[in-house]
């Protein structure tokens, strides 16, 4: 199938792109990479009068150190991650998160920000991010406002964002010397949607025992003190210490009651879990 | 003539590079969506959003009317009938555009045309179909109930065709020691070249002629039935297929979307084009596969088969396919599922059934892959049931080579091969001794190792009829010298992607001793090129082959007689080789023959042939009934017990194919084949909801195996000769993906059986396992897992 037609801009500012968006009514779409949205569009699901392609706005891909945390552009790629372009301050969790996502030219393209603006629940960076407890900085004339990425989503392919609202930046903080992570996603073939994702972050010096429960059909369940998770701190035979029960109970109270994704969540945790105490 | 032929370095034998590499590899390779002429427009097809409803109205936009076209404007268009002579088959009618009453998801509706596509699919989406729902019929099993819906009014009991074999199994089943029964099934499934189907119609005022550009396996096919259809005289039509990118049986079809372009490029003065996109191929176009069946194995304690009872259906879907009808996989059940084994007593009853989904179509191996599975799974419970190896049990049911040639049960006839030295040599591959030595001490992460092996045969290059006893078509091939001493070679067999522009060379050049650089291989078009069946049932190399033999030969004894008189000798004292006539006293080469005979003939004797330096030769194998290609698989996989993954760990295929023209190709079909048949043992699926919906629209639903999922492949060839061919070749298109299935299968079954889990459905995917290993841990006890639903 081919696309509607459809109204193309490639604004050089936010200001520009704002305008853009505002005169549109709503029928705008942002493009930041089109790994989703190009699909989307030539099945006709997204019928926008207006791409607005932020792609070239020069802040929009640029990646600043602002001390404790690294403020990552919005349309910087996957790739540019996965090679190392953007500093690793984060023990290679980002790193290796980019290098598993898709296949290489959707790397190429595709980008953080069109990512967890995309809200697709299998999809690596929205549990990810959430897992180091990142924020989408979002812009729009009245200003920024920063979102926890586990907030940014509600729903499937549903967000927070406004209409006149585009995510400028993810906001990454640094993790410490001696942070351990695991980060296990199952999918059946390489480059398909994660069918589970279990993610376990320790940065003891900042006081941080994060875990993320993701690819479950709506927002990832991220657990803030994932000691109610393990029954304790982060330690020895932690997989082990894994509360079934209690995983199970989240993904209750996200109405998750496909037997399947119940039983690999919990396996992509405890192998999440594995892999920390291995680092 | 049997027996090896001597190998040369461009002959039969050799590892030649593939000749049309050079264009496909730099990007000039012209397929379909590269097809372009002046004033061409584009087709967009309204489809049918349900399986079953009566068609009551098309509602079109005044403004919009000149470029919509429902079946009320073609009514000089016929159905399309694909009518099996098999007794008791009833047909179908497949108007091209849906008349009063839709059949499937994505059944034709109307044609919109416009300057590009995406206009036209802007059109196609301002047109409204009218209709009344009516109840769908999606499950294969109910259809065949009493008081099920009818999909069609003319077909009784939703039942296109019952065919099968009536063995007197009762005796052998009140004694028989051991019993095994199992209901298996095989997914939909839907084949997937990476080029989908494409056509360009148009017509040409001078010759008075429609010419149909095409992604076709079978140009001539297509050109006979358009004529029937489209009700003009063959000789009107013309249709050229350029490069083909993948056929496996998709592109053997002739269907709605290219007649309506032909019936509207005779009308509108322009040509028109349709490039299906992925979206119509997945869910209205290229459905395959889909089979169930109850099967129980009657055996002796040491695993001897004493009879052998099988009730199958496949699920035809909503239409007759043309030309190779909804009868070909029923009729293929019952006569191919003993395979390569000796079973005295057999009963099968095979059923094509009718369903609310878009008709179902010979894939790659049609319903082998499907019936080995079948077959090689009922194998290894019966091993598991004894506690044998499975291998042994095979090996005692096997057809031996001292019986060949063998008549089975259900009169097909081996030509020859050694089907117990073909399992030996994948059981010593594999190395079975060493597998089970490691399932013994267990996997430091936890995975479970598993074995499986499947054993097939082949029927290849059989008759133009799947029984073989009706006449063949003799298949021609056109060879020429051409004025500069080149060879021309043309047939109306279509490359699609298998090499033949190589090894019809190479056949050539063994007959003629020519270089292959100088001979040129040239196929797809119906104007230049003897008439064709085609590219399918793994015919080409036997057919078009012996074809190209039988004219590159006749061509060479011409050649041969210019020769002498040349060179002033009798012709019984002359050789042609190496691109030369060599008498007793000196040579004298093709090109200065050529010369001779085209530009300078006063320098000839007077009496030389007058049918000149062009032959069209003609072949048909010396009996009908295929010769048989044997084979092998074996896999090793490791199964994750707590995500349901598989990975292949190793993979052996061992394959008689006869002689092999170009061991390189043989190896590049098996390697392809058996890649798709990992897609059917662990990743394709086509489901479908109680409505008759497709439910996977998009790669991303409906999963491929990559290059990852592929593991290295290891080929080992045998070559019996087949006594019936022109060099002892015999067909290997299809048998890559025939074995993976059963092998894979068995395997994972081999590595959770410990755990009271055997699945008998295909594709094997992690859900299933998760399922399956639930579902016996409930249990308590071992149990068995059949038709586990998605």
């Amino acid at each position: 199938m081919k696309p509607v037609a459809f109204d193309y801009e490639r604004p050089v500012t936010l200001a520009d792109a704002a305008t853009l968006l505002g005169q549109s009514n709503g029928f705008a779409k942002i493009l930041a990479g089109g790994q989703s949205l190009g699909a989307m569009l030539n099945l006709r699901l997204a019928q926008p009068d207006l791409l607005v392609d932020i792609t070239s706005i020069p802040e929009l891909t640029a990646v600043t150190d602002a001390g404790d945390h690294l403020e990552i552009g919005a349309c910087v790629t996957h790739a540019d991650i996965e090679d190392g372009r953007v500093a690793d301050h984060f023990a290679g969790l980002l790193r290796q998160v980019a290098g598993r996502i898709a296949y290489r030219p959707v790397r190429n393209r595709g980008t953080i920000g069109g990512s967890i603006a995309h809200a697709d629940p299998a999809a690596d960076w929205l549990s990810a991010l959430a897992l180091i407890d990142a924020k989408a900085v979002v812009w729009s004339r009245a200003g920024t406002r920063p979102i926890p990425v586990a907030d940014l989503v509600v729903s499937s392919f549903t967000t927070v964002l406004q209409p006149d609202e585009l995510i400028r930046s993810v906001r990454v903080p640094k993790l410490s010397a001696g942070a351990r992570w695991g980060f296990y996603k199952f999918s059946q073939k390489a480059g398909e949607f994660a069918h589970a994702i279990g993610g376990v972050l320790h940065d003891p010096a900042r006081n941080v025992f994060r875990a993320v429960i993701g690819a479950i059909e709506t927002a990832p369940i991220v657990v803030a003190d994932a000691a109610a998770l393990f029954g304790g701190g982060f330690g020895s035979e932690l997989a082990e210490r894994l509360d079934r029960t209690s995983v199970l109970q989240r993904l209750d109270a996200k109405n998750v009651t496909d037997e399947y994704l119940r039983s690999l969540a919990a396996v992509a945790l405890k192998r999440a879990a594995n892999q920390a105490c291995a680092a | 003539m049997a027996g090896k032929p001597s190998l040369s370095q461009t002959g039969v034998g050799a590892r030649l590079r593939r000749k049309e590499d050079d264009r496909f590899l730099h990007g000039r390779g012209q397929y379909i969506g590269d097809v372009r002429f002046p004033r061409m427009r584009e087709i967009a097809f309204v489809r049918s959003p349900v399986a079953h409803a009566r068609l009551t109205g098309v509602r079109i936009p005044d403004h919009l009317r000149s470029s919509v076209f429902t079946a009320k404007d073609l009514t000089d268009v016929r159905a399309i009938r694909a009518v099996s002579p098999l007794p008791g088959f009833q047909a179908s009618e497949q108007p091209p555009l849906v008349i009063d009453k839709i059949r499937h998801v994505g059944e034709l509706i109307a044609m919109c045309v416009a300057d590009t596509r995406a206009e036209a699919e802007d059109i196609a989406a301002q047109v409204i179909v009218e209709y009344e729902e009516l109840p769908a019929v999606v499950d294969m099993l109910k259809a065949q109930e009493p008081g099920s819906v009818l999909v069609h009014d003319t077909v009784k009991r939703n039942i296109y065709l019952e065919v099968g074999f009536d063995g007197a199994i009762e005796a052998a089943a009140r004694t028989a020691p051991v019993k095994v029964t199992r209901e298996l099934r095989t997914a939909r499934q839907v084949m997937s070249p990476i080029e989908c189907r494409g056509f360009v119609a148009q017509w040409d005022t001078r010759l008075s002629q429609l010419i149909l550009h095409g992604a076709t396996q079978f140009p001539h096919v297509v050109r006979t039935g358009l004529a029937q259809v489209l009700q003009i005289p063959e000789i009107q039509i013309r249709v050229v297929s350029p490069d083909v990118g993948g056929g496996f049986g998709y592109k053997a079809i002739l269907a709605g979307e290219e007649i309506c372009l032909c019936w509207l490029a005779m009308r509108c003065g322009y040509p028109v084009r349709w490039l299906e996109d992925r979206r119509e191929q997945l869910t209205a176009n290229a459905n395959c596969r889909e089979h169930h069946y109850v099967i129980s194995a009657y055996a002796d304690e040491q695993g001897t088969l004493l009879a052998f009872d099988a009730k199958a259906s496949v699920d035809s879907g909503a239409y007759s396919a043309y030309p190779f009808t909804s009868a070909i996989e029923p009729s293929q059940v019952a006569a191919i599922l003993p395979g390569p084994y000796v079973i005295p007593v057999y009963r099968c009853k095979a059923n094509a059934v009718v369903t609310n989904k878009c008709p179902q179509l010979p894939y790659r191996g049609v319903a082998r892959p499907n019936v080995c599975y079948a077959m090689e799974l009922m194998l290894d419970a019966i091993a598991r049931q004894i506690g044998k190896e499975p291998y042994e049990v095979r090996l005692a049911n096997l057809v031996r080579p001292e019986q060949m040639p063998f008549d089975n049960v259900t009169d097909k006839h081996f030509d020859s091969g050694d089907y117990p030295e073909i399992l030996r040599k994948a059981v010593d591959a594999i190395g079975v001794p060493a597998i089970r030595a490691r399932q013994q001490h267990g996997e430091s992460d936890g995975r479970l190792i598993g074995l499986g092996i499947s054993i097939f045969s082949e029927q290849t290059a059989h008759g133009t009829t799947a029984d073989g006893k009706r006449r063949a078509l003799y298949e021609q091939v056109f060879a020429r010298l051409t004025p500069d001493g080149r060879l021309e070679v043309r047939a109306g067999i279509q490359s699609i992607g298998q090499g033949l522009e190589t090894t019809l060379a190479q056949i050539a050049s063994e007959c003629m001793g020519i270089a292959p650089a100088d001979i040129h291989v040239k196929l797809g078009d119906t104007e230049v090129s003897p008439y064709s069946s085609g590219a399918w049932g793994s015919r080409g190399i036997v057919w078009a082959g012996g074809a190209t033999a039988r004219a590159c030969k006749e061509l060479a004894s011409r050649v041969a007689a210019v020769g002498a008189a040349m060179l002033q000798t009798d012709v019984k004292s002359v050789q042609v080789r190496d691109g030369s006539v060599f008498g007793p006293r000196g040579s004298v080469s093709l090109s200065d023959i050529a010369r001779a005979f085209y530009l300078a003939p006063s320098d000839l004797p007077g009496d030389i042939d007058p049918h000149g330096l062009e032959v069209t030769g003609g072949y048909a194998p010396s009996r009908l009934t295929g010769v048989h290609t044997g084979s092998a698989h074996a896999a090793v996989v490791a199964v994750d017990p707590e995500t349901g993954g598989v990975e292949i760990l190793d993979y052996v295929v061992v394959e008689d194919a006869g002689v092999l023209i170009n061991p390189m190709i043989v190896d590049g079909q098996i390697f392809g084949g058996t890649a798709q048949g990992i897609g059917a043992a662990l990743f394709e699926e086509m489901p479908f909801d109680t409505q008759g919906q497709p439910l996977a629209s998009t790669l991303a639903d409906y999963l491929l195996p990559g290059c990852p999922e592929v593991p290295n492949i290891r080929v080992f060839h045998m070559e019996t000769p087949s006594p019936y061919t022109e060099f002892g070749q015999k067909g290997v298109g299809e048998g890559g993906a025939i074995g993976p299935g059963a092998a894979i299968a068995n395997a994972v079954n081999d590595a959770l059986h410990r755990l009271g889990v055997e699945i008998c459905e295909i594709p094997i995917t992690p859900r299933r396992i998760l399922a399956a290993l639930a579902s016996a841990k409930r249990a308590g006890t071992p149990s068995r897992r059949e038709s586990a639903s998605a």
